[in-house]
């Protein structure tokens, strides 16, 4: 630019040029705020969540001495490997004899706030522990659910008082609960788990993978490879397009219309969830899957056909192997996204109370986010923190999940 | 007008074509063929007679054609959607478009090579295996191991690689890999080597080894190879055809094309004029 | 009887078929090389078995499927047709479960019976049971053999057994891909057909056109009342909370999210802060909804009491809407992302070049040329937030107001469907069929914004390509 060039050097040229470059900063800010509002919100949301669901992987737990030597349960050890072991030992009086070392240790009040379940819990305590019956030994049983919410400071001042009276004594405490990963749903939050749960989801997914990745790969395929173009591959084409954006209720509709009348009896069954879920993850697999198979150079495909591969060779032995990490990575993120699907399972009624894990695809079961979805409903304080625990390991299998793909993406990504 | 001469009007008589000298009757023969990518007419009217034992060079300015032709004659052409051929080409007097034609099979008689390497993301020998395989040519890993050897030998690359068959055909250098593909198009046995300027991606030394090495395949196959070079074409092959616009304008000894070509247009090109 | 037990009986015949077909190609293979007549086999040998083991293992799981469905219509006919099945009640409930209850002692599923009644079918149910598993069993190895041994009889050395491999291999793939085909079909005839029952019983323009939503489930399904199915409160809730509340976050926001990420961004920012909104995009709605309920709701209400509103509710449309802004966020951010890279960088550089600054390139510039693009991505993030369900489920409330106060409680399509079928309503009420006329709508405007975002998109992608 030469010094005689003269529009940039008048004063109302460089006044202009400071307020354009003002009003680019602000520009810039804005968007700057736009993307730190949204990593902020997310930030609230973690901790929320994370603040929350420590106390759910926790429960109030009262320490309760008991001389088992000295009672002497009437069982024979043989009989705790046996299935009804619990039974049996209630039948030998082990809720009784929970409820008297309670009451000498802790008084009758106090007694009284240990959970209607905390002799089962003494009960698995012994069946994985027999040399217990032979010993004394102080176990943590869990209270009574007013007594865990006075413990958290609600509820009556009287129970209020008492459970401060106990902590004090350091006889009720708050203590890691693993039985929350091993146990299924309850009426009581001091007693709710989430492996039904999780276990629901697992076959859930299970049944979707097993549908919608074959048939996903298999028309990503077909549309990419072989599909004249006509009509009808137009018209499948429209299909999968629309079929990915459909919203994931209108999916639960079909389940529940389609499905549940074929097979009625499979009402909350795993196998019909799965179904619905792969129709909604199908769409989502093979629309990455034929991204994955466009990526592979036609160059490939051009050598095997010229040392005479048939066009179906072609594909299963060079196309279909080099484009399989692009078809795993948009497979995991289509299995994630139905992991944490929640609508569709509620039309086809996986949102069933479960207390027991379910045992096959067939039986009744709920899902994770399901789960989540049922005790947000609930009011006591202790299943909002139970949420929020279940949140969490539900975002740990997300985060996993999706972190396999970014690590599968970028570890088999090929520049051709 | 270039369109209005008939493309048949300059060519060698028929019994010229079938070369005297060595009495065979030609291995491929194409007679008024024309390709069509849908509307578009990209070869017109082309008629050719391919012999065993000679290399035959297609030359011609670029769109003119003779990349078109040559996929024709394998028909690689199947494979775009729209692609149309009309005529008819000849492989040991079978016509290769008549319907119940096992393609795969005319493939693994008339093998090709490419422009750009374009070796399997596989091992060496995987890449040399996988035609034998898919054919059923050998029994037993032996047989196998043999054709593999023998392949690289003729395409001159074993020496070099014998000691890393295991590795990545895509690890090669850029002349390897080319010669790689050829040992690939060896193993299945071809009568035909079709050769889509082989060496376009290569540097000159590269160049110079394949050209060597389509100078000592000759013995053994049908050789065609389409190149930009007239140089190339002069240096390896023993036929020549020149293609414009889609025609194929003059066929003929190589020789003969280059120093005292019959046509005008022919003349134009070889000394430069266009192209 | 499960047809899983058919199937791998199939699959076992199967798998000899394989081998015996692969060990006579064999044998075809080494009588050519013995003459020496330098012929081939005219397919793999693998081709052989394959060929023979679809054709035992396709017609058996064509039989297993249809078998399945039979062979419990044969076991009750059998049943019935036993002279203990006579003193059975005639119809419903109880017929029904005696049935079930004698099934399941035959089957070894249950221990012992209550009803005296199943007391004499368990004995018939148990020979039926036998008889239907063994006539499957059978009726599968002759299937299985019969395919087998035809196809095996066809192999020669010049069959060509890829051919047809391949050609059945073409019909799988076929196949697969027609499954999204019935997948639409199947949505369609789902809801139309429900929809035109529930049409039946309320007309379709008190539906459409009613203001008052409050169906009555335990009503009297033969007489509804027809006043209380107006859905346009509910169409005004679903607009008011996805296309206007949370359009109003994500579209600013989006927006600017992706001219920063594209235009400003150093790459190191860029590879922290893009996976942290493809995070915000992997969170479940079923989080985001408990969020909403848990934090934001309260958080408006208090913030909304101190303002001096006191009736503000705690369930409310804005904190759903401004939810399910933030979930769309990075949504509309990607779009807008695509759309910005495929404007050509010779525009911004024309741009660039004459002196502009990079905001005044960016909505001089790249934001005209992008326009379509981006209003395909809002049409398609509407489209999104509309079909939403979980954070209205969990935060928006179920009161059908028809209000623009977006402090009060407001109710949704997606809200109404939840609630229409999780209840305890029958399946012939319109109270629950309601639930597919709206799902219906929801299909059918949600399909349209896709449709049209996705012509938009194509469109404006070929004017720069």
């Amino acid at each position: 630019m030469s010094e005689t060039a003269l529009p940039d050097r008048t004063g109302a040229f460089q006044a202009r040029l400071r307020k354009r470059y003002a009003s680019e900063r602000r520009f810039k800010a804005l968007g700057l705020c736009a993307v730190l509002f949204s990593v902020g919100v997310l930030a609230i949301l973690l901790v929320t969540m994370t603040m929350n669901g420590i106390g759910g992987f926790q429960r109030a737990e009262l320490a309760v001495p008991v001389d088992f030597s000295k009672a002497e349960l009437a069982i024979d050890p043989q009989r705790l490997n046996d299935k009804d072991a619990i039974q049996a030992l209630e039948l030998a009086g082990l809720p009784l004899l929970i409820d008297n070392s309670a009451e000498q240790t802790l008084g009758r009040k106090a007694a009284d706030e240990l959970g209607s379940e905390a002799w089962r819990e003494a009960a698995r305590d012994i069946i994985a522990d027999p040399s217990l019956l032979k010993r004394k030994a102080v176990l943590n049983l869990p209270t009574s659910k007013d007594l865990a919410s006075a413990l958290r400071g609600d509820g009556h001042e009287e129970l209020r008082a008492q459970a401060r009276d106990l902590v004090a004594k350091g006889q009720l405490a708050r203590n890691f609960d693993p039985g929350f990963l091993a146990r299924a749903d309850a009426t009581d939050a001091q007693m709710v788990g989430i492996w039904g749960a999780l276990k629901g989801s697992m076959l859930t997914m299970f049944v979707t993978l097993l549908l919608a990745f074959p048939v996903g790969v298999l028309a990503a395929l077909y549309l990419e490879e072989y599909a004249a173009k006509n009509r009808w591959t137009e018209i499948i084409e429209v299909s999968i397009n629309n079929l990915a954006a459909v919203p994931s209720i209108i999916f639960g509709l079909l389940g529940l219309a389609v499905f549940l009348w074929i097979f009625p009896n499979y009402r909350s069954a795993p196998l019909i969830g799965g179904m619905t879920l792969a129709l909604m993850t199908m769409p989502v697999i093979v629309i990455s899957g034929r991204n994955a198979i466009k990526a592979v150079p036609p160059s490939i495909r051009d050598g095997a056909l010229a040392i005479g591969a048939s066009p179906v060779q072609v594909v299963f032995h060079h196309v279909l192997p080099l484009a399989l990490p692009g078809i795993l990575t948009g497979t995991i993120i289509g299995m994630a996204r139905a992991l944490g699907e929640t609508a569709p399972l509620l039309m086809i009624g996986m949102r069933a109370f479960v207390a027991t894990p379910p045992d096959g695809f067939t039986s009744p079961a709920t899902a994770l986010p399901v789960q989540i979805f049922l005790w947000s409903d609930e009011i006591d304080r202790g299943f909002v923190e139970r949420t929020s625990a279940a949140i969490i390991i539900l975002l740990i299998f997300l985060l996993v999940m999706n972190g396999l793909a970014i690590y599968l993406r970028n570890r088999f990504e090929k520049k051709w | 007008m270039v369109t209005t001469l008939p493309a048949t009007a300059t060519m060698l008589p028929e019994s010229e074509l079938s070369d005297p000298q060595s009495g065979l009757i030609p291995k491929m023969s194409a007679r008024s063929v024309s390709v069509y990518y849908g509307a578009k007419q990209a070869v017109d009217d082309v008629s050719i007679d391919i012999q065993t034992k000679y290399v035959t060079a297609f030359i011609g300015p670029s769109g003119c054609g003779k990349s078109t032709f040559l996929r024709a004659l394998n028909r690689m052409n199947d494979t775009i959607p729209g692609a149309r051929v009309d005529g008819e080409i000849m492989l040991d007097g079978e016509d290769i478009y008549r319907s119940g034609m096992d393609v795969v099979h005319l493939r693994a008689r008339v093998g090709m090579v490419f422009q750009k390497p374009n070796p399997f993301p596989k091992s060496i020998y995987e890449n040399i295996a996988y035609g034998p395989r898919i054919h059923g040519l050998a029994e037993g890993k032996a047989e196998l191991d043999a054709i593999v050897e023998k392949s690289l030998r003729r395409a001159g690359l074993w020496e070099e690689v014998k000691d890393r068959l295991a590795d990545s055909g895509t690890a090669l250098s850029g002349g390897q890999q080319q010669r790689l593909c050829i040992a690939r198009a060896i193993a299945v046995d071809p009568e035909v080597i079709l050769m889509d300027e082989p060496c376009s991606a290569l540097d000159p030394i590269a160049t110079a080894k394949i050209e060597e090495l389509i100078d000592e395949l000759r013995g053994r196959y049908a050789i065609v190879i389409v190149t930009h070079s007239m140089q190339q074409a002069a240096r390896v092959s023993q036929r020549t055809a020149f293609f414009h616009l889609g025609k194929m304008v003059e066929y003929g000894k190589t020789s003969d094309i280059f120093t005292n070509p019959r046509e005008e247009r022919t003349k134009d090109y070889i000394t430069g004029r266009y192209g | 009887m499960s047809p899983s037990i058919l199937l791998l009986l199939g699959l076992g015949l199967g798998l000899a078929g394989w081998l015996a077909a692969r060990a006579r190609a064999w044998n075809f293979r080494r009588d050519i090389r013995n003459e020496g007549k330098g012929g081939r086999l005219a397919a793999l040998p693998s081709y052989h078995a394959w060929y023979v083991a679809l054709w035992i293992v396709l017609p058996v799981l064509v039989f297993a499927i249809a078998w399945s469905f039979l062979a419990p219509q044969l076991v009750t006919g059998w049943v019935l047709s036993d002279p203990a099945a006579a003193g059975l009640p005639h119809f419903g409930f109880e017929r029904r479960a005696i049935l079930d209850e004698a099934a399941s002692v035959a089957l070894g599923s249950a221990p012992g019976v209550f009803n005296p009644l199943a007391e004499g079918l368990v004995e018939p149910y148990r020979l039926a049971f036998a008889k239907v598993r063994w006539i499957g069993i059978a009726a599968t190895l002759v299937i299985g053999f019969l395919g087998g041994a035809s196809a095996f009889l066809r192999l020669r050395p010049e069959f060509t057994a890829r051919t047809r491999v391949e050609r059945t291999i073409m019909t799988v793939l076929l196949m697969a891909s027609l499954v999204a085909i019935l997948t639409t079909l199947g949505i369609l005839v789902s809801l139309v057909f429900e929809t035109i029952r529930f049409f039946g019983m309320v007309s379709p323009l008190d539906f459409l056109l009613g203001t008052h939503w409050g169906p009555d489930p335990m009503g009297n399904p033969l007489n509804p009342d027809p006043s209380r199915y107006g859905a346009i409160p509910l169409f005004w809730g679903t607009i008011y909370i996805g296309a206007i509340i949370a359009m109003f976050v994500a579209i600013p926001l989006g927006l600017m999210s992706a001219i920063f990420l594209t235009q400003y961004a150093s790459p190191r920012w860029r590879s922290v802060l893009k996976p942290a909104l493809e995070i915000l995009a992997g969170v479940p709605t079923v989080v985001y909804g408990y969020f909403a309920a848990l934090t934001v709701a309260p958080a408006i209400r208090d913030a909304a009491q101190a303002i001096g509103i006191a009736n503000a509710s705690s369930e409310s449309g804005l904190a759903a809407g401004l939810v399910m802004g933030v979930m769309i966020i990075p949504f509309v951010s990607s779009m807008a992302d695509d759309s910005i890279a495929a404007v050509p960088q010779a525009m911004r550089d024309g741009s660039l070049a004459m002196g502009a600054t990079t905001s005044e390139t960016i909505r001089r510039v790249l934001i005209p040329a992008a326009l379509p693009g981006i209003v395909a991505g809002v049409m398609l993030a509407i489209s999104r937030a509309i079909g939403e369900t979980m954070i209205v489920v969990m935060a928006a409330g179920a009161a059908a107001n028809l209000t623009a106060n977006p402090l009060e409680a407001m109710t949704t399509v997606t809200f109404q469907i939840v609630a229409m079928l999780t209840g305890e309503g029958s399946f012939d009420h319109p109270a629950t069929l309601s639930a597919f006329a709206l799902g219906f709508v929801l299909f059918l405007v949600t399909l349209a914004l896709n449709f049209f975002a996705l012509r938009v998109v194509k469109r404006f992608r070929e004017a720069y390509e």
